[in-house]
């Protein structure tokens, strides 16, 4: 399953998707990127007149790649065209450590710490441009392909 | 193992994931996790990993859809440890 196939099965639209592309894929972990545009709808009020990307936003990022997309990539022996992921966040822990501020591009790197009956953990980290730790944490998903019939 | 001391060790790994203290305060082997405990069901699965842990064992896919009861989980547990 290539980064295109797996791009087009995440269940996000925007304003709330939060990848652009995938560098790296495999059972173990994922590479992915964003880049936040200074027209996020957020960041008229996150703050006022002082524009700085939400910590549930960079979670959210985290976890789309970090967790989404290695989820699908996973489950690529079980999704068909009638099979889409259903998906759901269950638990998330993490620290920040810088601000990443608008038009900034970020680097999510995620590494699988287990994935059995449909329960997705891993360690993820977020990089800014500089390549310096924004945040890290660990998430938790339950993810199955569920039918349209 | 005695049914006693196996229920103590379930309790043990259970209680960090329930959410109806008062069901776990009362807990008996017709207890169910979901129902009763109000566990969710990414927790039910680290119940499951925590107790091939505990008792050295390998859970399938189809034992864990029936592991839905403390009952159910006993005999799970006790039909592995036995073979």
């Amino acid at each position: 399953m290539d980064t295109e196939h797996i791009l087009k099965l995440l269940p996000y639209e925007p304003p709330f998707l939060f990848v652009d592309g995938l560098s790296r894929i495999s059972e173990e972990g994922v590479t992915g990127n964003y880049t936040f545009k200074e027209t996020e709808y957020f960041y008229k009020g996150h703050f006022r007149n002082q524009p700085v990307t939400p910590g549930v936003i960079l979670t959210e990022c985290m976890a789309q790649i970090g967790v989404v997309c290695l989820g699908i990539y996973l489950l690529k022996d079980e999704i068909t065209e009638n099979f889409k992921p259903e998906i759901a966040l269950t638990s998330s822990a993490v620290d920040f450590y810088l601000p990443v501020f608008p038009g900034e591009t970020v680097t999510v790197i995620s590494e699988k710490v287990v994935f059995r009956f449909h329960k997705l953990k891993c360690n993820v980290k977020l990089f800014n441009q500089k390549e310096e730790l924004v945040c890290r944490g660990t998430i938790s998903g339950m993810l199955k392909p569920k039918g349209n019939d | 193992m005695k049914n006693e001391d196996l229920i103590a060790k379930l309790k043990t790994i259970v209680q960090p994931y329930v959410q109806d203290e008062d069901a776990f305060n009362n807990l008996s082997e017709e207890t169910t996790f979901v129902g009763d405990l109000k566990i969710n069901s990414a927790n039910l699965v680290d119940i499951i990993l925590d107790v091939e842990d505990e008792f050295d064992i390998r859970i399938e896919n189809e034992e864990m859809e029936q592991m839905l009861s403390v009952k159910a989980a006993m005999a799970i547990v006790n039909s592995k440890i036995a073979s």
